[in-house]
């Protein structure tokens, strides 16, 4: 079981929403789509199910071509940013849904009701209506829709945008545990990194209508082949300085820091996309770096502190672990982490990290 | 923290009482007054109780004059709710369509009501009127003037003219509200458009249809100046519905005590069948 994107290209009018993509996810993945607002995401996510059609290329499924074919012939479920139920259903009925359309008995439909609700926890409320119930059960009763049928295809588009923090967290640690043992290709697309690492699987960078990378999460992640990639997969926002490489030195072109590298490039002015949790109020790593700079905000949340500072021309941003308190304008001294460094050309290109 | 007490706010509730006592309370209070008391000329007054409501609530003429008017509001409801909402679906949901329609349907609503009901008048006349001399031409006996079914026809007619848009526009507003994933999500299931309407589209409407329904059910009870322009209320009482009833017998006659009482009922009708309706409206959406 495979599904693959030839060539998909989509536009409406002259607006290009996506450009030519290819794109392979095998069976029993989860696929992460990475893009901020606009890239395309529920677009590509439209075409793989057949809810939409591409301009161009073709959708095949097991080695068999379904563009064109509608999304009921499909076996495809999805699950959305908005908590989509019928309203006037029970969640039993909510979650029988798509199963009434099949044919299969009562009885069976009722087993598997109860299996998926159990799974999903939504045994007590079987017998509400979606409207009583709060936010993430709303969100589990559709995701109980979505797996009560086994679709070949899970497709879910920001699932947990609409949730408030905490229950986000929750639901986002089962999401991977709901998907295991499945025969399916799951595709789950979000805005935020740390909910491509959490998930795992496969990861595809997108940028407006562009696919960047697609492969392996930690791979994405950790070797970004270029600039936007790895700006998509970073949040808080990645920092990124000119740097002049002379030798093993290499030294911003903004402030005197330098530090040596033994990385085999030749000479010359490069990018390096740096981390924010990279950067912190403590040493880290075997070649920390000294980098000063004047405090613009600093925000603490929970054990995390984020300051941000000016060094340079630049704004930086730093997260470190722990509470530290820094006053606005405090001229502070930070630590840069070279190991994890990404250093790319003037082509965005990656050319190493260490 | 020390709360103070300041009853100075009151003042800035002084504008609105002012307001509502003369356009609502006193105009109720000088009715109530006329409602209990014989009025001679003079401004001479005599307490009569509740004599008015008794000799009203048993008076055929006000049972036949309700009869219609009950009548009337079903035929209505049952009409330009279920064309309203077929309006609605058909329209378009994108494109220069949209505008269009809303004008053309806004249209209507837009016409003074006595200039409707005297364009009707006009419009049926059997043998000047396009809708009348049509109507004839066509073989139909048609002439709204003499013949009470023509005149109840013509009336239900004009009325579904001038208001259905309203429902139109509540029950457009009602669907455009959808989110889109609710439609590819009954698409993915496999459901029909008539399941799409009764568990998507109807329960996501519930709301605006439960104000069209309560708009409608109070203009078409409390209808006036459309059919006493265009039937007078006649041929003979056929038409005359509750407030035409009322006109004449509080200035034709010159009955203010029974007419006064006539219309405390009236008013209260039309609160008591809002209010229930309401409620149980209400009280279903908190239930679901």
């Amino acid at each position: 079981m495979s599904l693959e994107l030839k060539g998909i290209e989509k536009k409406i009018g002259e607006e290009t929403h996506i450009y030519s993509t290819d794109l392979k996810f095998e069976k029993n993945t989860i696929n992460v789509l990475l893009g901020s607002t606009l890239a395309g995401k529920t677009t590509l996510m439209q075409i793989m199910a057949g809810l939409d059609k591409p301009t161009k290329g073709e959708i095949w499924f097991n080695d068999q071509n379904v563009t064109g074919v509608k999304v009921q012939k499909r076996n495809v479920s999805m699950v959305y940013q908005q908590f989509i139920n019928y309203p006037n259903f029970t969640v039993k009925q909510n979650i029988a849904s798509p199963l009434k359309i099949t044919g299969i008995d009562n009885q069976e439909i009722d087993q598997r009701v109860s299996k998926v609700a159990d799974l999903l926890k939504l045994t007590p409320m079987l017998d509400k209506k979606p409207n009583e119930l709060s936010g993430g059960q709303q969100q589990r009763t559709a995701l109980a829709r979505a797996l009560v049928k086994d679709s070949d295809l899970i497709l879910l588009d920001e699932p947990l945008a609409n949730l408030d923090f905490k229950l986000r967290e929750e639901l986002r640690e089962e999401l991977p545990k709901l998907f295991k043992d499945r025969d399916c290709i799951v595709v789950y697309a979000t805005t935020e990194p740390s909910d491509a690492l959490l998930i795992g699987g496969y990861t595809a960078t997108l940028l407006e209508g562009k696919v960047i990378q697609h492969g392996k999460t930690l791979e994405v992640y950790n070797k970004p082949n270029n600039l936007d990639s790895a700006k998509v997969f970073s949040d808080p926002p990645m920092n990124i300085a000119n740097i002049n490489k002379k030798g093993e030195i290499c030294s911003l072109l903004a402030d005197n820091v330098t530090w040596k590298t033994n990385l085999n490039l030749r000479d010359g002015n490069y990018k390096v996309g740096i981390r924010p949790h990279n950067i912190t109020t403590y040493k880290e790593g075997k070649n920390s770096i000294e980098i000063s700079g004047k405090v613009l905000i600093s925000e603490l949340s929970g054990s995390e502190s984020m300051i941000h500072f000016t060094n340079g021309d630049l704004n930086w941003v730093s997260l470190s672990e722990g509470i530290h308190q820094k006053d606005v304008g405090e001229e502070t001294k930070l630590f840069m982490n070279s190991d994890e460094f990404l250093y790319f050309d003037n082509n965005d290109r990656l050319v190493g990290n260490v | 923290m020390n709360k103070t007490v300041n009853q100075k706010a009151w003042f800035f509730v002084i504008p609105v009482f002012v307001l509502v006592a003369f356009n609502a309370i006193i105009p109720l209070m000088t009715v109530v007054n006329y409602a209990f008391q014989e009025t001679f000329g003079n401004n001479q007054f005599m307490w009569e109780g509740t004599r008015w409501f008794k000799q009203i609530l048993v008076s055929e003429r006000f049972h036949a004059a309700l009869g219609r008017q009950v009548l009337f509001t079903l035929i209505i409801l049952v009409i330009q709710i279920p064309l309203g909402i077929f309006i609605a679906l058909n329209m378009p949901k994108e494109g220069i369509g949209v505008p269009i329609c809303l004008v053309l349907m806004s249209m209507p609503l837009l016409i003074p009501w006595n200039v409707v009901g005297a364009m009707w008048n006009i419009f049926a006349l059997p043998d000047i009127g396009f809708l009348g001399h049509s109507l004839n031409a066509m073989g139909f006996d048609y002439n709204f003037t003499q013949q009470s079914g023509d005149a109840w026809f013509t009336t239900i007619l004009m009325d579904v003219w001038h208001w259905t848009s309203l429902v139109v526009l509540l029950s457009y507003a009602g669907l455009r509200s959808i989110q889109p994933a609710y439609y590819q999500a009954a698409e993915i299931d496999g459901a029909t458009r008539w399941a799409v309407f009764r568990h998507i589209e109807l329960p996501k409407m519930k709301k605006v249809l439960t104000i069209a329904i309560l708009l409608r059910f109070m203009d078409s009870f409390m209808i006036y100046t459309e059919p006493f322009v265009l039937t007078g209320g006649g041929p003979g009482n056929a038409t005359a519905f509750l407030s035409i009833d009322l006109v004449k017998m509080a200035l034709g006659q010159f009955d203010l005590g029974p007419a006064a009482a006539m219309s405390l009922i009236y008013f209260f009708i039309v609160l008591t069948v809002c209010w229930v309706f309401y409620n149980l409206m209400m009280r279903n959406e908190s239930k679901s």
